[in-house]
């Protein structure tokens, strides 16, 4: 072959690929325009005013297709669980993961930076405005605020790439929206592992949930392969652990349970709701027998709410409801809704 | 120097430094195109894996935790695969051919993860993608060698790393451009470097030539039949080669992964949480800038003393990360000297290697060196780790600086030049 055929064989192939390239991301970009057009069909949701802290309203993040795609929504919580399509009211702040109590809210953004994902944390007021922003290590996981609007929790993915040495890991802080005094990672916390202090280097937590004392939480330790549910002291700079295999625990309102999920299969995505009573240690299987890979929210202190993957598409979610004593049949709450925050 | 000793075994005709013509063609086409073909590929695989944690996350739902555990499995797999990839590439003497199949594997593997929506295939997409870049090293690298007359080889090595890193720096930058013009555009991501992999197996096809007219005129020992098993581990027996892989593993027992040196220069320095996922970057610029200087040097002050020079300057990274004195340049530096440890290390490394390892065996020879040290650097992953668990940061990294000295040591010792014949 001659240099000035191979050079004419690239050209073409350099054209056909820039081609494709350029195919796909416009398809891709109408897609993502497609996204934001509203849709008949879907629950309706309207541009207005989102107060936190109301008392009996459900705030989330809209997954429905529309222009209000991951804003920061809200419903009257008494009309939720009976009518699916009840009018949603869109702030426009829209966040990836987010939680709120008390007035307090905090939204875990990512936006795509030049170099590398900029992720940030935003405290948000009951008007959601941003009081403090806070940057991000990583990729945004899960989010909590204490029952008292005090203490904010995040959980990220550290990711880093170095030559063929992928890792992963995460990385909890905790805030406290009074003073502004930041817990950068709960790894430099003291361990007791089964009633022994304990240091490694593997050590991940994540997935908070605070007690209602604005000191105690729980959250989920993995170490060694195994996960841990701990119990820890903000004060103190302490965790414990209580049992194992537990992730992402949810503190219930009286404080007596943790919803968490359980990993069914050692080494596989596949997780079962359970319902753990903090008193006895006694695990209650709940009645959804589809994986859940959600930290799950109380409603109230008899049901729980987590999200699953809307049928049938990739992206999406729906908010579905499941007695926590281990009875009944799931519920579907809200479809396209994540990161619920009953107030 | 003992490294860039000229009279290779092997019947490696000594070549003598050259005219302008020669001098013009040091770094020739083949050397261009290999560095073309892993600029691309690089920039392909990167722009996957910048969008991976997000992906996982926001576009699919899961939790990324899990890859870390099987990260370990798959490093050692890829060093095992060196080797496969550098004998099969001797045995079937077409270095082309093995790395091709090396470069195909892992370009066919972006479009599957457009069809993989759990960890599990993820998990195995991945697995082969590493494959791939575990075959087409050695071939690769001794393609580069045998196609640069031994004293440019520092050079050559350094214009392919060179090259390779531009990529790496490259891919993130295109991916997020992406994502910025398509939200959620990961199919997108994935599609495009598909397309890119393509395109470097095709530069592959079409400008690297299956024999290299090595500059040494015709090969020898290429009438001898073909290279067996037995013949490949007969390399062991050559002093000079078990010389180098041992100082390699040895200082590669020491050598503390990225990921540590990242982690570290975060929780001792306090480098701000929005820095971290830039810190790679960093290393690379630095590397990107000096490799080929730093190649050139050991062309001609010996590849023994930048090699050398490279961890010195690794073990001062090291000293400052332990002593962490509170100036604001502190982080720039650590990243600066890590990055010149690979530009001083990374390509002088196989440049030496191909010195000592005739042309027949020389894709198991660059292969032995690799898995060698990818094996003992996995080894120093885990012990590190460990010692980290038991004393703290610190006191590791202490350990580790202390070992890195001893081995250093023990290699300049080593490698030192041979007596004048």
């Amino acid at each position: 072959m001659t240099p000035l055929r191979r050079l004419l064989i690239l050209t073409v192939a350099v054209l056909l690929c820039a081609g494709a390239g350029t195919a796909m991301v416009l398809h891709a970009a109408s897609r993502a325009a497609d996204r934001a057009r509203p849709r008949a069909g879907g629950p309706a949701v309207t541009a207005g005013t989102v107060t936190l802290g109301q008392h009996g309203q459900l705030d989330f993040l809209s997954q429905t297709p529309g222009p209000h795609l991951d804003a920061i929504v809200s419903v009257p919580a008494a009309d939720a669980p009976a009518d699916p399509g009840t009018a949603r009211t869109a702030s426009d702040v829209s966040c990836l993961r987010f939680y709120a109590a008390a007035g307090t809210g905090v939204c875990l953004q990512s936006a795509p930076g030049a170099l590398t994902q900029t992720n940030r944390a935003l405290i948000l007021d009951a008007r959601l405005h941003t009081l403090r922003s806070f940057p991000l290590a990583g990729t945004p996981s899960r989010a909590r605020v204490s029952p008292s609007g005090h203490l904010a929790a995040w959980t990220v993915f550290v990711g880093g790439e170095s030559y063929g040495a992928a890792f992963f890991s995460t990385r909890t802080s905790i805030l406290d929206t009074r003073t502004w005094q930041l817990t950068p990672s709960l790894e430099t916390f003291a361990i007791t592992l089964d009633g022994h202090g304990y240091r490694a280097a593997d050590t991940n937590f994540w997935g908070v949930s605070f007690a209602a004392d604005d000191d105690t939480f729980y959250a989920t330790l993995g170490t060694g392969g195994r996960t841990y549910l701990v119990r820890g002291s903000l004060s103190r700079r302490t965790v414990t652990t209580l049992v194992q295999n537990v992730e992402c625990p949810s503190l219930s309102p009286d404080g007596t349970r943790i919803a968490f999920k359980k990993r069914v299969l050692p080494g596989a995505a596949l997780w079962h709701e359970y319902v753990l009573d903090l008193g006895t240690l006694q695990e209650t299987p709940l009645a959804e027998h589809r994986s859940v890979d959600d930290q799950a929210t109380w409603l109230d202190n008899s049901t729980v709410a987590y999200s699953l993957p809307s049928n049938g598409s990739v992206s999406g979610s729906d908010l579905w409801t499941v007695p926590a004593d281990g009875t009944g049949t799931p519920h579907l709450l809200l479809p396209g809704a994540f990161s619920p925050a009953p107030q | 120097m003992y490294l860039a000793d000229r009279s290779a075994p092997g019947g490696t005709t000594p070549v003598t430094t050259g005219t302008g013509a020669r001098a013009a063609r040091v770094i020739g086409t083949t050397v261009i195109a290999l560095g073309a073909v892993s600029l691309i590929t690089d920039v392909s695989s990167e722009m996957v894996t910048a969008v991976l944690p997000l992906y996982l996350v926001a576009g699919l739902g899961l939790s990324p935790l899990g890859f870390g555990v099987l990260d370990g499995v798959y490093n050692g797999v890829s060093a095992l695969v060196q080797l496969l990839g550098g004998h099969l590439a001797d045995r079937a003497r077409n270095h082309k051919l093995v790395a091709g199949l090396g470069y195909g594997l892992s370009a066919l593997c972006k479009p599957l993860l457009l069809l993989a929506h759990s960890l599990g295939p993820l998990g195995a997409v991945l697995a082969l993608d590493r494959t791939g870049k575990g075959l087409r090293t050695a071939p690769r690298d001794a393609l580069i060698s045998l196609s640069t007359s031994a004293e440019h080889r520092g050079r050559a090595f350094g214009v392919h790393r060179a090259m390779d890193t531009a990529g790496a720096v490259l891919g993130p930058v295109s991916a997020f451009l992406i994502l910025r013009a398509a939200t959620g555009g990961y199919d997108a991501v994935f599609g495009v470097s598909a397309c890119v992999a393509a395109l470097g197996v095709l530069v592959l096809v079409l400008f690297v030539p299956s024999r290299p007219r090595g500059p040494a005129g015709p090969r020898p020992g290429a009438a001898r039949g073909r290279v067996d098993l037995r013949e490949a581990l007969s390399l062991l027996r050559l002093p000079r080669l078990r010389a180098l892989a041992g100082c390699a593993t040895l200082l590669g027992l020491t050598t503390v992964s990225d990921a540590f040196v990242y982690l570290l220069l975060q929780r001792r320095v306090g480098v701000g949480e929005q820095w971290f996922p830039l810190l790679p970057l960093g290393t690379a610029v630095m590397f990107l800038l000096l490799a080929v200087p730093l190649g050139a040097l050991a062309d001609r002050v010996g590849r023994r003393a930048v090699f050398l020079a490279g961890h010195v300057g690794l073990l001062t990274a090291y000293a400052l990360l332990l002593w962490t004195p509170a100036t604001l340049a502190l982080p720039y530096l650590v990243l600066a000297l890590h990055g010149t440890f690979y530009a001083a290390t990374d390509g002088v490394l196989p440049a030496a290697v191909a010195d000592v390892v005739p042309e027949r065996l020389r894709a198991s020879g660059l292969a032995l060196i690799g898995t060698g040290q990818a094996l003992a650097r996995f080894c120093c992953s885990l012990a590190f780790g460990a010692a980290w668990t038991a004393w703290g940061d610190g006191p590791a990294l202490a350990g580790a600086a202390i070992g890195l000295l001893c081995c250093a040591a023990v290699a300049g010792v080593v490698l030192r030049p041979a007596p004048a014949r």
